[in-house]
């Protein structure tokens, strides 16, 4: 792996659909573009979910009650929502997101963070990686989007804002504090309404005079959150891309040179591939709650079976014997098989500790293993494997 | 075939026998319910090959006769009708019932495709019914739901004498209960291993008030329970449970006493910011007291103290948070005993009357720690 860039050039892009539900409403209502579009469940004390931006120009809102803006808005037109499709295109579009990078992390249903950092080799610089986002999202989904993209989480949400609907805005590192202080002290993301009327009854309205104000005089009167503010207006961001996971699962699978019936051979190979989706679980350090196997027919018929285990493992031992017991309980295979495969899924952190059993052999194997990493870390070109592998790997032909 | 039953005597009937009803039935018959009505008496019984379950009920019977109907549609029906006599008439070969105004129609199956019942086993002896229920309850907690390990999701039941023993691991934790029966041989010994599922259901369905019958089958391959003219029989889970008896340590130099509702009170708390694959830890001080934490490095963190009887060396372990409280929770005395070896051996956990009392060993929970990385 290589090592991570420092924080200072990263490029992070945060994208985020414009007028969401009403877009996607106007995909099978096309009839209605144009016009005044309130998002809501028709009802009397239901809120506003998106408005188009017709109807925005009246100052209706999100979250407004329905009732308020109908009268703001008398001539626009209410829908009702669809949320299953709205979630169904949504799981759609952060799919494509995992197309430009590994590192995406999803916010809502419409707007989630990318960092581009690993992707600008691939796809091109910031702005162009910005453009080919919008223009991809447009082709492939016909909806439109907004990019905004800075060195800081924050400053390329409060970038994207700016730039609504259908924009672009790039703020470069040089650029970040002339940005900054150029905004009212509301724009910056996580100043709701009371922050920043507390803020201005401190004489306070510009993120300029925020930075301009000293860090204690901030924290005596607003505490950490003053402190935290203060750093912000100086573009300091403490809030790092977290992608919600770095690696969904983590597999690996052997298409076989000729098809396999022989359970030895599988059960062998099965050993192999739990050693080394177990080594890349201790790599990252995590652990796996699902195992799932995989295996194609000569046919091509494919079959994949999971199941989840009483404490998330990194150990091959604990992932191979989960597989034997999924491969036997297919029963009789009415094929020779062509590919097997082995997948850790649900992963998580290791906890700081490790679940002791009664069974030592569970714990011995996974000390074993361990030493099977340290072993491997310090002599790269010396290959361990389990023995029984050597034997099988001498019965093939 | 016609009789004629209050509605809340059938309900509750109908309902027992369709708790043992297969969610994916083996065959389309076994998903009826096998009622049969004579001298005076309806039978109703259900069975999924594995599992047997018969009961009788008073009922006044115009005319003898069998039937096999949908045992999860008759369940729904009879719970449905007004609280008044319900009359069940065999009309051809359709069932109609009759309760007040309303009439109900069900088709039937073919009762001569219905697999004959395992007979019940003979009597072993009598347990009471609560003390048993109890004992099912403390010890199934311990018991694998992980059904690619078989045998670790049944409950050995050993019996020896006067004393029936339950067992149960997953292989991180381990429950034993004894209890006191009437064997009918009073030198028995014998084992049987019943799935825990099962136990569970005998014990919430039969094991509710008075005595329970246990039988066993000669070649044990399967335990019958029986209490107020009801009847169940399981096949048993086949296969050899490890020799778990000799887990639990034969001398343990360091012990704490706790009070018991206040420790799980403090430990449900702690619990609460850890990780579902983290854990508790616990650090008995040579100060008499005891130092629960949780998520020492995790986003949110958590520490409480409260006293702790100590004797031998000052302990810290770190125990899974759903094992140990699992196992606390099914303690019923006022305090509660940790017995070590030593941190990386596993701690017993029993209860006691008075904090400067004697250890109860009727229930034991074993419970592996876990191994701290990085504390």
């Amino acid at each position: 792996m290589a090592p991570s860039p420092p924080a200072d050039s990263r490029v992070l892009a945060h994208v985020d659909m414009d007028a969401y539900y009403v877009e996607v409403e106007l995909l099978t209502q096309p009839e209605l573009r144009g016009r005044k579009i309130i998002v809501a469940q028709d009802s009397g004390r239901s809120v506003v979910l998106s408005a188009s931006y017709e109807a925005r120009a009246d100052g209706v809102r999100s979250a407004m009650p329905l009732a308020r803006a109908r009268q703001m808005s008398p001539d626009a037109v209410v829908v009702s929502p669809h949320m299953e499709v709205y979630r169904e295109l949504s799981r759609r579009i952060m799919a494509y997101f995992d197309t430009i990078t590994d590192a995406v992390e999803q916010l809502s249903v419409d707007e989630a963070f990318l960092d581009l950092t690993g992707s600008l080799r691939r796809l091109g610089g910031p702005a162009e990686i910005g453009q080919k986002i919008r223009r991809e999202i447009r082709e492939e989904f016909d909806l439109p989007a907004t990019v905004g993209i800075a060195d800081r989480k924050f400053i390329a949400k409060i970038a994207s804002t700016r730039a609504k609907p259908d924009g672009l805005l790039l703020v470069p590192p040089h650029r970040r504090l002339e940005f900054l202080h150029s905004l009212p002290v509301t724009a910056m993301w996580g100043v709701g309404g009371k922050t920043a009327e507390s803020l201005k009854a401190f004489g306070i309205t510009t993120v300029l005079q925020l930075a301009e104000t000293p860090e204690p005089a901030l924290r005596r009167r607003f505490g950490v959150t003053g402190t935290a503010l203060h750093r912000l207006a100086w573009g300091e961001d403490a809030r790092d891309v977290q992608p919600h996971r770095i690696e969904k699962s983590i597999g690996a699978e052997e298409t076989f040179a000729v098809d396999v019936d022989d359970e030895a051979v599988l059960r062998a190979e099965l050993l192999r591939l739990s050693h080394r989706v177990a080594a890349r679980l201790r790599e990252s350090g995590v652990s796996a709650e699902g195992i799932s196997l995989k295996l194609r027919y000569s046919d091509f018929e494919t079959l994949t079976r999971s199941s989840t285990l009483s404490h998330p493992t990194h150990s091959a031992l604990a992932i191979y014997s989960r597989l034997l017991a999924l491969l036997e309980r297919l029963g009789e295979r009415p094929q020779p098989v062509r590919l097997i495969g082995v997948r850790a899924e649900r992963l998580v952190d290791e906890g700081g500790s490790l679940q002791l059993s009664f069974d030592r052999t569970e714990t011995n194997w996974l000390d074993a293993e361990s030493a099977l990493d340290a072993i491997a870390k310090k002599f790269p070109q010396v290959q361990t494997a389990p023995a029984s592998l050597l034997r099988a790997r001498k019965e093939e032909p | 075939m016609e009789f004629t039953v209050e509605r809340d005597v059938l309900s509750e009937a109908v309902s027992w026998a369709a708790r043992s009803l297969s969610p994916r039935p083996p065959a389309p018959v076994l998903a009826g319910l096998h009622i049969t009505a004579a001298d005076q008496t309806v039978t109703i019984s259900s069975f999924d090959h594995e599992i047997s379950a018969q009961l009788h009920i008073e009922a006044d019977v115009k005319q003898e006769g069998t039937i096999l109907v949908s045992g999860r549609l008759l369940n729904d029906i009879v719970k449905s009708l007004p609280n008044a006599p319900v009359t069940v008439h065999l009309q051809d070969s359709r069932v109609q019932l009759t309760c007040r105004s309303s009439k109900f129609t069900l088709s039937t199956m073919p009762v001569d495709e219905y697999p004959e019942l395992p007979g019940m086993p003979e009597l072993a002896g009598t347990v009471d019914g609560a003390a048993f229920a109890r004992a099912v309850s403390q010890v199934i907690t311990a018991a694998s739901k992980d059904d690619t390990l078989p045998i670790l999701t049944g409950v050995k039941v050993e019996i020896e004498g006067d004393t029936i023993t339950f067992l149960a691991t997953d292989r991180y934790r381990l429950a034993m209960r004894e209890i006191n029966w009437s064997p009918v041989t009073p030198d028995i010994s014998t084992s049987v291993l019943i799935k825990a599922k099962t136990l569970n259901d005998v014990a919430k369905s039969l094991a509710g008030a008075g005595s329970l019958q246990i039988a066993l089958s000669e070649s044990a391959e399967l335990v019958g329970f029986s209490s107020g003219g009801r009847r169940t029989t399981s096949v048993l889970v086949d296969g050899d449970y490890p020799k778990i008896r000799q887990l639990f340590p034969e001398e343990t130099p360091i012990h704490a006493v706790v009070g018991t509702a206040e420790f799980i009170e403090a430990a449900r708390r702690v619990s609460l910011v850890s990780e579902r694959n983290g854990h508790v830890r616990l650090q008995f001080t040579q100060d008499n007291e005891v130092i629960l934490d949780a998520g020492v490095d995790d986003a949110a963190s958590a520490s409480e103290v409260i006293p702790a009887t100590l004797t031998g060396e000052a302990i810290t372990v770190g125990f899974n948070p759903a094992y140990l409280n699992e196992g606390l929770n099914v303690i019923d005395t006022d305090f509660l005993r940790f017995s070590f070896v030593s941190a990386p051996k596993p701690a017993m956990i029993t209860g006691q009357a008075e904090a400067e009392g004697e250890k109860s060993i009727d229930f034991r929970y074993l419970l592996m720690p876990v191994r701290l990385i990085n504390s």
